[in-house]
């Protein structure tokens, strides 16, 4: 199953990339994502408590399951206003 | 038309912003007595470098329904008040607004308090963030980490609002 992946800010700077597109397992959980994408860019790592996440431009959790053709948003800590 | 809640490189119009409020409330309810605007300017120093620009990126579906969600709250808490709140992204100079939030109400405490809560939960919940350009380097820089349903967090905001 395929969805795409968007990075911001530091986030896309370590992965070098705004948008990823990856394969994954059926019913596979965002956090499954981004543990493999933290062992693809170990500096992600140090992220893992900090990030929220999204689906579909909505906020969602680590254990929120992804369907095909999803949109997964990583987002470092924010610093808007 | 101009609407409440936008994202976008476009400078900030306020009297534009403003004027999305006027005259929306009904003929039964108090006229308005006040208006509160807030302008988020980019600062030539942050955590003693000297700052060159800014420059801003978003998510902007999500920030946009982050914007919409903080205006629910805060007619939620302050039924009376009515707000509009836009953000800028790229590159902005020193002086520049990267956020204007405009806020009517029939009464000046309301609104003060519904625009102090708005850059609040901006500050919590919006996917914004800034990279500062400075002498000998760039960062991004990194606040809170977003969740909306984090009713301390939100409380906290409310509280600044009231202090």
């Amino acid at each position: 199953m395929r969805v795409t992946v968007r990075l911001f800010a530091r986030l896309r700077d370590i992965t070098g990339a705004a948008e990823l597109a990856r394969d994954t397992a059926p019913g596979a959980t965002i956090g499954e994502i981004w543990r493999d994408l933290a062992r693809e860019f170990p500096e992600l790592t140090g992220y893992e408590r900090s990030i929220s996440t999204a689906v579909n431009a909505d906020y969602a959790r680590m254990d929120t399951r992804v369907a095909e053709g999803d949109e997964i948003a990583f987002l470092p800590p924010v610093s808007g206003g | 038309m101009t609407p409440l809640f936008a994202i976008g490189a476009a400078p900030l119009e306020v009297d534009r912003i403003a004027a999305t409020l006027a005259g929306a409330a009904s003929d039964s309810a108090d006229s308005d007595g006040a208006v509160v605007t807030f302008l988020g300017l980019v600062r030539n120093h942050n955590m003693g470098r000297r700052v060159h620009y800014l420059e801003y990126e978003a998510y902007e579906p999500l920030a946009l329904k982050a914007f919409e969600r903080i205006g629910r709250e805060a007619a939620a808490r302050w039924p009376d008040a009515r707000l509009a709140l836009h953000h800028r992204v790229g590159r902005l100079e020193i002086g520049e607004a990267s956020i204007a939030i405009v806020v009517r109400s029939p009464h000046r405490g309301n609104a003060y308090a519904a625009c102090r809560y708005a850059i609040e939960r901006v500050k919590q919940i919006a996917p914004v963030w800034k990279r500062e350009f400075f002498d000998g380097g760039d960062v991004w820089v990194e606040g809170a980490t977003a969740n909306p349903d984090d009713e301390g967090a939100r409380a906290e905001a409310e509280r600044l609002a009231c202090a």
